[in-house]
């Protein structure tokens, strides 16, 4: 049997809205299937490729999600790592094997690392379905943020800021000057020598 | 219930409904808000979160927790001043809207956290946990809260034996026989999340009331799901971006 798509390519849907029919869809983030129907989940773009249907949201807070490079906040220190702030419900654990590789007595102070407030760029590698995010500063480009300022955007905006392959952002980053680093949790941090270019770069990623 | 003649103080038909607005996104610090007009009510509704939850012991690794508030400003009423904050009826009303909200959101998905809605009423004239209620799904679905269905409210109710929809204050207070039924309803699924009574019907007046209730809170629905997409039209010429 042939399935029915119902609502247009890139429509806004509700939650509870069918968006199609049939049971040869294959489902992405964002709808869900209720017997024959394809259901959407949450307020967004509906997107068919073909036979693939997912929600693009367009709101919401973040969720953490694997592999997803983040900016967080360092909030608490504990005995053998940090807890960053996520700007999420969730925060994450940042373990001491995961972002020294030097040799760490137990019981001494991190602060030398990381500091309460320091800003680091930081990937998730885990998230349990209870949602306790494990983060690492190992990699590249992984590291703590030095000067510079902070904004913060809705972070379902996210991708677009960066654009297709990063053509907006270098786009940004070439215009003003500016170093950049776009979290996907919509924390962003802009770095520059003129402070008149970095306020230029924080409307060009509020805006767009 | 003996029916005898009865004219609506406004002038409806019984099966009338006030003139519904709604409008999502008015709140720009929340992560939701909405705002839901039905004759002289008037809703506002702020969603927040998901947010970590605390203190620790309310937290479940099961699924996250809604909370609502429900107030009425000082001003609000006809006249006589609203004592603001946690009354015993705006605690009531607050469980109530908790509990008609909740089957419609998926919880499971926020662990350990919850989710925040306000409700203020600046202005009323009757039926204002249902504008509540229409207000809290709008904002919630803003807050792109994972959810089954929106919730739409509104009250029906039996006066001098006559049914009509959407009661007015002066309906609810008329010196007669009078039954108020608030109702929340899902369309998707066809169920009531809400249903408290007033007075005293029969059951089968009650079925007919249920009956006109999903009727009207079809039309209210209608106008919910067109105020959340009149929000996010401006996003509709967005490509396939994926960074």
């Amino acid at each position: 049997m042939m399935g029915k798509q119902l609502v247009k390519d890139k429509s806004i849907v509700v939650p509870g809205e069918v968006v199609a029919e049939g049971r040869d869809f294959i489902l992405g983030p964002g709808v869900r299937r209720e017997g024959n129907q394809i259901v959407a989940s949450r307020v967004g773009l509906i997107h068919f490729e073909g036979k693939f249907i997912r929600l693009i949201a367009l709101s919401g807070r973040y969720i953490p999600r694997k592999d997803d490079v983040i900016i967080g906040r360092i909030k608490e220190i504990l005995i053998n790592g940090w807890l960053v702030d996520t700007e999420s419900a969730y925060p994450a654990m940042l373990n001491l094997r995961d972002a020294v590789t030097e040799y760490v007595a137990k019981g001494s102070d991190l602060t030398r690392f990381f500091d309460f407030n320091d800003y680091i760029v930081c990937k998730i590698i885990n998230v349990t379905p209870q949602m306790f995010v494990d983060v690492t500063t190992k990699g590249p480009g992984l590291k703590k943020l030095v000067g510079g300022r902070i904004i913060k955007v809705n972070p379902n905006k996210v991708s677009r800021i960066i654009g297709k392959k990063g053509s907006m952002l270098n786009m940004i980053k070439q215009a003003t000057g500016c170093n950049i680093i776009v979290g996907q949790n919509g924390v962003i941090w802009i770095k520059s020598t003129d402070p008149k270019m970095e306020l230029v770069a924080v409307n060009a990623n509020k805006d767009s | 219930m003996k029916k005898s003649e009865f004219k609506r103080p406004d002038g409806r038909a019984y099966d009338e409904i006030r003139q519904i607005k709604a409008e999502v996104g008015i709140v720009s610090r929340a992560d939701g808000s909405a705002r839901f007009q039905i004759g002289k009510t008037v809703a506002y509704a702020a969603v927040y979160g998901p947010r970590s939850l605390y203190p620790k012991f309310l937290q479940n690794p099961k699924r996250g927790l809604l909370r609502c508030y429900y107030n009425m400003l000082p001003f609000s009423s006809k006249g006589e001043r609203v004592k603001p904050g946690p009354s015993r009826r705006a605690l009531e009303i607050s469980l109530v809207t908790e509990k008609a909200l909740t089957p419609a959101i998926d919880l499971t998905k926020y662990p350990n956290a919850v989710v925040d809605v306000f409700i203020e009423l600046p202005q009323t004239d009757a039926g204002t946990r249902c504008a509540g209620i229409t207000a809290a799904a709008m904002a919630l679905a803003d807050a792109g809260i994972v959810m089954y269905d929106l919730v739409s409210a509104v009250a029906v109710g039996y006066v001098n034996g006559n049914l009509i929809a959407d009661l007015i204050y002066d309906e609810e207070a008329y010196p007669g026989e009078v039954a108020d039924i608030p109702v929340a309803y899902m369309p998707r699924y066809d169920k009531f999340s809400l249903l408290q009574m007033d007075g005293k019907i029969s059951g089968e007046q009650l079925q007919k009331a249920l009956e006109l209730a999903k009727k009207v809170c079809l039309q209210i629905y209608n106008v919910q799901k067109k105020a959340l997409k009149r929000r996010y039209e401006k996003y509709k010429s967005i490509g396939n971006v994926e960074g």
